[in-house]
């Protein structure tokens, strides 16, 4: 399986190294370097790479690359996987900055995932329902693509082995799902009902996506002008956004990111609302708006400085759209109710929704 | 236990990394010259001072500090005396950073290693079971040949160890022992024989991993234990479960016969919807024996089932290569929904499952059809992704999507990336090539292509183009005549060379400009490309072949260049051909034949997949990533033609109690039905769910419990888990004797399920995508909708140019006018280079603030199915007609119909055809082809065309069978009669202003407020009517616009909310009729509440 990990940092140094079997030398990451000097950028460089000896399978994350050194088959998913799940668990120790001093003691339990003889004064289980609508709007508005992917993030504080059931209003818009290991799979296939020893702690419970027979409620529309002329150096530049649909709820934390074509060298707007930023290296806009009120929609205008002589760009760049919608799953997805066995206390439990764009792009 | 010592690196890298960057010299010279500078000599003396004092705490740091340098690998041999000291510390976390270190310089440092052994010795008969283990761990992991005796000894005493903890490290230690020394082989294989009865979940995982890298031929270590793994399958840890699968699937295609049908492997790819059809005729007609499927294969296709819903991507994939390599094609299908799902994680995992999906799709496309969208790309994706989901989507292409697909490919060609762009216009030729609808539509595409500004894309295209046209070469002069032009300004040397192998090979169609391309030519050689001057050279021979007294000399000339130059290639095929045309005594007898040579009929490249040839890999496999054997990449075998005994699965049980007699007798019928029902038998078992959960919980636990009290739960939770393959073992231990007669039933079995699962394919048949079914049968239909486009196209050549103006502002690029013709103004075909068209590409350019109204697909198709005949009234056999929203493609003016026939009688129904046509005047139909014939309980799906002439007047017509006419009609709903467009609220608003008096109807509705929330409201509305959604500024407007598909004519719906829960429903259009059809059909749904 994996032989040695290296990991290494944006600027190409090598400052973590790890070997299962026996050492394999450093150099072998020159051919991982070749590879990103071939590359466009990093998120262009080859997962897997076949090397004289070696191959090597990486993923970039955070900024880091992990590398990873094999030498025989192995599906490469297994691999990727499980780098994930590494950088996973260094979020986990190093994010919130306070790394414990005594290490995890790595106990064997009765239930692989829960560590035993855990214990809480405050019993609490909330749950967050976390609705992401990816879609794909050309250019004249109407929707080409759009799906729901939603999670639920589970944060649960319960002594002892608690053994949960959750029940929802209307599993069956439950298209696809995937679940964490501790989810009794028959329960779900028969009755619909997540039934689960939990993990202590935070972990996600359920991935889904919502049947795609249903129509997906877009919330946002946008209407964009954005023109080069011909000969000239310069352009028109204007994005109006505004709510569609949103269910008596506030959109918020909207933000706009734009991808400009390379001949652009900056960019002169006014918005009606918020601040943008033009990075005139990476060429990329981003516009933060807040949040819609209805009676004054927010808008960017303004000219687009062009590179003189340079063709002008042939197709207008995509906007990415960013929103969150508080107390809303835009499925209509609904937690029925959560019983609790096995244990006596009463715990205090609590759900969450929240609605926010996944894969959001505007075409122009 | 890996990640751990990650922790611990980085947790103490942190502190240090100041003095371990005044180290950076030592890692210069890793080894030997440490010595030779003082600052390192004296930091590590302080790291030797704090191992030999007697504070835990100083240890500890030390230790830290030690790994930290590790992990940064940064030499630390020097420590090993002063660290090794601490192997036997009490204290458990000095001892896991020792352990750490040990492993780590052991290799280097035999000898001293060799003092730390018997430490080790000692630790593996330690009473924590998590001491035990890691002292194997670390055993293991020394690479010192010395002491594998030693290991040999350890991993047997640990495999026999009370905790599966431990037993799981044991099966660790094997492949270590075994690639430090093979010679051990025999003797591991024993300890994994051992390992492989291991009854824990825990020790599964970790011991086939072991079976795979020591002797992954040894499959007959499998057959005993084969139901074991696959009851315990969905109980291990997900990294077990992968290496468990993958290790099944290679037993499955060593030990049961193949269930796919021969005429599958020949034809796998569209043929898979007729499969319950293809079989039973099959055996109808070679009355060959009915395949039944082996009980344990099925139970390894049934209990990898669940996991497809894993939270981790490669036991996913793991069940998708299972299912695709081992299960029925009819089964398979299901896997596609779980790999789509994958497309949401990151971008490595979308990297391998995509390649993976662009595998399966070449073969069997109806499994992606239903998630063709999935695949769009966003500008976001990185290029290696986008070019993945093309080469998926250009798989997945077929008549019944392709028009929504050029339009998607549309916007890829515009692209930024170029290197996408180009990788697009590729695609659009091999659509062009496989899909002879729209090959002319494509074609013009990519000529409108040539004036584009970008040079890639330019060159992209014209080798593009060049091999269209080899496919077929007549009447394309014109498009041959300006890449002529082009050659004045293209400066790529690949689509040089093209347009002058076009040009030489089609001399003859532009017998004027030929020779004048050549002129240029001449005076351009010596400072061409190689490429384009062989290829100037073979012009040069086909035109002194076919016009020699024009190009007599100029060819000379280029020949006498081609003799002096640089490249030897070149001067070869100079002389090469000098010999060839030009007649002399030496030449031989072939230059007669030198025009045939030259000239001859080329085939036509096949534009193909670069994933053709990656099916010969097992899917999920390195191997198969990287489109090379891998080493250790263990072959898939073919299906046995015989199975191999499948008694050898069979588990003996040792004891045998009575009441498990009798309770085998009388659970004797259910297992045969378990088997099929995964439901029904889940809710057998769940009642006892948790208990088993606290059982099997206790297998894995403390070290301390009894092998008794594991065995207990063993068996039962087996029981509960699938009875069917223990309690056949159990019968079979039973009595010997009984043995024939199981094996009867068994067969019995097997029939029962082959009944089952047939039954099962229908349904799946029905339920999976209609348009899968209308590609089938579309694929069969010939191609009349040549003669109508060309019709549109002369009406359109007619109308006058200023016409054209108004709706030139923007130009699709490509044509999609065959399927539409009004929306889009039109790119002509034949008239390539007319000044007209140049305009037109010109306006291409300024597209995109103008005005735009073009087709869109559907907002929503209502899965509404219409009865077209019962079954009753045809004799058994059932119709039924639904609307697809789809532009046709057997012509513009046709509404898309899809079919559905049943057959629900007990035999065979041939020859099923449309008879005799009663339409009104003016009304066309593009009927479908005859279906042969149509097994009992088979269906299927074919679709017509059908020009209603904008009018809800019925097509009456005769569905024939052999023995059969019955009158059947087709009255198509208004809404069915539109296609949906998207145009901007300001063109609506124009439109609407020109479409006023007699052509607005309106109406007022009343209904209550949750009626007229926006959702509820659009999804009435589509729902009636196949409309597109028009952006709209104000809340309580709600627009919705669509165009006839006859006629072409507007259809603008307006929904205005006004106070107190009245609404104005406003309908423009020139076809009065219809449109006030529509409102009286909109007033009632959108009142209801």
């Amino acid at each position: 399986m994996i032989h040695s990990l290296f990991l290494i940092n944006c600027s190409g140094d090598i400052f973590l190294e790890k070997h299962w079997k026996s050492v394999v030398s450093q150099s072998v990451c020159d051919y991982f370097f070749e590879a990103q000097e071939k590359a466009a950028d990093v998120e262009n460089v080859p997962p897997v790479i076949s090397t004289p000896h070696h191959y090597l399978i990486s993923i970039y994350r955070d900024k880091l690359f992990f590398v990873s050194v094999i030498q025989t088959e192995v599906p490469p998913l297994f691999v990727i996987e499980f780098l994930h799940r590494v950088a996973d668990t260094f979020q986990d120790y190093f994010g919130d900055s306070n790394v414990g001093d005594t290490l995890p003691t790595g106990q064997l339990s009765n239930i692989p995932w829960r560590r035993a003889g855990v214990k809480y004064t405050n019993n609490e289980a909330y749950f967050d329902v976390v609705e992401e609508i990816d879609a794909i709007i050309d250019k004249s508005g109407s929707t080409v693509f759009a799906e729901i992917q939603g999670v639920i993030d589970a944060c649960i504080k319960l002594s002892g082995m608690p053994d949960l059931s959750l029940s929802f209003m209307n599993p069956r818009l439950l298209d696809d799902v995937s679940f964490h290991p501790c989810i009794r799979f028959k329960r779900w296939e028969s009755e619909r009902v997540l039934s689960f020893i939990p993990p202590d702690g935070n972990f996600r419970l359920i991935s889904y996506r919502v049947s795609s027979q249903n129509l997906v409620a877009i919330p946002v529309y946008v209407k964009h002008s954005i023109s080069f002329k011909e000969n000239s150096s310069c352009g028109r530049f204007d994005v109006t956004i505004g709510p569609k649909q949103n269910m008596g709820k506030t959109i918020e934390g909207i933000t706009v990111t734009v991808h400009m074509p390379k001949v652009v060298l900056n960019m002169n707007l006014t918005p009606t609302q918020g601040g943008y930023t033009f990075d005139p290296v990476t060429k990329v806009l981003t516009w933060d708006v807040g949040k819609i009120t209805p009676q004054k929609l927010p808008s960017l205008k303004g000219l687009v400085n062009l590179q003189s002589g340079a063709p002008k760009p042939e197709e207008n760049p995509s906007l990415n759209i960013q929103f969150k919608i508080q107390q809303l799953a835009i499925s209509g997805l609904k937690v029925n109710r959560l019983d609790m066995y096995g244990e006596k206390y009463k715990p205090f439990k609590g759900v969450k929704y929240v609605t926010k764009a996944g894969k959001f792009q505007v075409r122009t | 236990m890996a990640n751990n010592s990650f922790a611990y690196n980085e947790q103490s890298g942190g502190g240090e990394a100041a003095e371990l960057g005044q180290e950076a010299t030592s890692t210069i010279s890793p080894s030997g010259a440490f010595g030779l500078f003082s600052s390192d000599l004296k930091k590590n003396e302080d790291l030797k001072q704090m191992l030999e004092s007697n504070k835990d705490s100083a240890k500890l740091d030390a230790m830290k500090r030690i790994v930290g340098m590790i992990a940064k690998g940064k030499n630390a041999s020097e420590l090993f005396p002063a660290v090794v000291k601490n192997v036997a510390s009490k204290n458990i976390e000095i001892k896991k950073l020792v352990y750490v270190y040990l492993v780590r310089y052991a290799e280097e440092q035999q000898d001293l290693a060799l003092l730390s052994i018997s430490t080790f010795q000692r630790a593996l008969k330690d009473p924590n079971q998590l001491i035990r283990a890691s002292a194997l761990r670390v055993l293991s992991s020394i690479r010192v040949p010395i002491i594998v005796p030693i290991m040999m000894l350890a991993i047997k005493e640990a495999s026999a160890d009370l905790s599966p903890y431990v037993r799981k490290n044991a099966a660790h230690a094997i492949q270590k022992l075994y690639s430090l020394d093979p010679e051990q082989k025999e003797m591991l294989i024993e300890v994994i024989e051992k390992l492989l009865k291991d009854k824990s979940t825990l020790v599964a995982g970790s011991v086939v991993m072991a079976f795979e890298e020591v002797c992954p031929d040894r499959i007959d270590l499998i057959h005993k234990n084969y139901r074991k793994l696959c009851n315990l399958l969905v109980d291990v840890e997900e990294w077990g479960q992968v290496v468990i699968i993958h290790m099944l699937t290679r037993y499955a295609r060593t030990q049961f016969v193949s269930p796919w049908r021969e005429d599958d492997v020949l034809e796998d790819n569209e043929k898979n919807f007729y499969e319950s059809d293809d079989e039973q005729k099959e055996n109808t007609d070679k009355g060959t024996k009915p395949y039944a499927m082996d009980p344990d294969h099925r139970l390894l296709i049934r209990n990898t089932k669940p996991l497809l819903q894993s939270r981790n991507a490669a036991v996913v994939m793991a069940v998708a290569q299972l299912y695709w390599h081992i299960a029925p094609k009819s089964e398979a299908g299901i896997i596609s929904k779980s790999l789509v799902r994958l497309l949401r994680s990151n971008r490595e995992v979308q990297y391998i499952v995509l390649q993976n999906i662009a595998t399966m799709s070449i073969q069997r496309k109806g499994m992606f059809e239903p998630y063709l969208k999935s695949f769009y790309v966003r500008s976001t994706d990185p290029t290696m992704i986008k070019t993945l989901k093309l080469e998926i989507l250009t798989n997945l292409a077929n008549e019944a999507n392709i028009s929504t697909l050029l339009r998607e490919f549309q916007t890829y060609v515009k692209s930024q990336d170029k290197q996408f762009a180009a990788a697009t216009i590729q695609t659009i030729g091999r659509c062009a090539t496989n899909i002879s609808e729209v090959t002319d539509t494509c074609l013009n595409g990519l000529v409108c292509l040539l004036s584009n500004r970008d040079e890639i894309v330019v060159a992209e295209s014209v080798v593009v183009i060049k091999k269209l046209l080899q496919m077929q070469p007549a009447q394309h002069g014109e498009i041959i005549k300006h890449m002529a032009k082009l050659l004045d300004s293209i400066t790529v040397p690949v689509a040089r060379a093209s347009i002058l192998w076009l040009i030489g090979e089609n001399c003859e169609r532009v017998p004027k400009i030929a020779p004048d391309v050549l002129r240029k030519m001449a005076k351009s050689f010596t400072s061409e490309d190689d490429l384009v001057k062989l290829q100037i050279l073979n012009l040069g021979a086909k035109l002194y072949l076919t016009n020699s007294k024009q190009t007599k000399l100029l060819t000379q000339y280029i020949l006498n260049l081609g003799k002096y130059d640089q490249n030897y290639d070149i001067r070869d095929r100079t002389r090469f051909i000098r010999q060839l045309i030009v007649p002399n005594e030496k030449s031989g007898a072939l230059s007669k034949y030198a025009k045939k040579i030259f000239l001859a009929q080329k085939p036509a490249p096949l534009l193909e997949s670069p994933f053709k040839d990656r099916d010969h890999f097992q899917l999920g496999t390195l191997s198969h990533t990287l489109n090379i054997k891998a080493s250790g990449y263990l072959e898939l075998s073919n299906w046995p033609e015989v199975a191999p005994d499948p008694s050898v699965r069979n588990v003996e049980v040792i004891e045998l109690a009575k009441e498990w007699t009798s309770a085998g007798k009388a659970k004797k019928e259910n297992p045969a039905k378990k088997f099929y029902s995964d439901s029904e038998e889940e809710e057998d078992s769940s009642d006892s769910s948790s208990d088993s959960e606290s059982e099997s919980g206790s297998e894995s636990g403390e070290g301390g419990q009894s092998d008794e009290e594991e065995d207990s739960s063993e068996d039962s939770s087996s029981e509960q888990d699938s009875g069917s393959a223990s309690e056949l073992d159990a019968d079979d231990r039973r009595d010997q004797r009984n043995l024939k007669t199981k094996e009867k039933a068994d067969s019995e079995d097997g029939h029962k399920k082959n009944e089952k699962s047939k039954a099962s394919v229908s349904s799946n048949d029905e339920s999976s995508s209609i348009e899968e079914s209308s590609s089938d049968s579309e694929s069969e239909s010939e191609s009349e909708s040549e003669p109508d486009s060309r019709k549109v196209t002369k009406e359109k050549e007619r109308k006058p140019k200023q016409d054209r103006n108004s709706l030139a502002k923007d130009v699709s690029l490509l044509d999609l006018d065959d399927f539409n013709p009004i929306s889009t103004p039109v790119v002509l075909p034949t008239p390539a280079l007319s000044p007209t068209l140049i305009a037109d590409l010109e306006g291409l350019n300024l597209s995109s603030s103008s005005s735009v109204i073009n087709v869109s697909t559907p907002v929503f198709v209502p899965m509404k199915t219409h009865e077209l005949l019962h079954r009753m009234s045809g004799k058994g056999l059932a119709a039924q007609y639904f609307f697809p929203r789809q532009p046709c493609i057997f012509g513009s003016k046709m509404v898309s119909v899809q079919i559905t026939l049943n057959n629900t009688s007990d035999r065979k129904i041939e020859n099923i055809h449309i008879g005799e046509k009663k339409l009104p005047v003016g009304m066309q139909m593009h009927i479908f082809h005859p279906i042969d014939s149509l097994e009992p309980e088979g269906s299927i799906t074919v679709s017509m065309g059908i020009d209603f002439c904008d009018s809800t007047q019925t097509a009456s017509f005769q569905l024939c069978t052999k023995d059969d006419c019955f009158s059947v009609n087709i009255q198509p709903p208004v809404g069915e009669l539109l296609l949906p467009v998207t145009m901007s609220e300001k063109d609506f608003k124009k439109e609407q202003g020109v479409l006023t008096g007699m052509n607005e109807t309106s109406a007022l509705i009343i209904a209550a407020p949750q009626n007229f929330t926006p959702s509820v409201i659009l999804q009435k509305v589509v729902n009636v009517a196949n409309v597109g959604v028009v952006p709209s500024g104000h809340d309580n407007i709600h627009r919705f616009a669509a165009k006839t598909v006859h006629s072409g004519s507007l259809m603008l719906v307006t929904v205005e909310l006004k106070e107190g829960s009245t609404a104005q429903l406003i309908i423009n259009t020139e076809k009065t009729v219809i449109g006030s059809v529509l409102l009286r059909e909109l007033k009632p749904v959108l009142s209801q509440g």
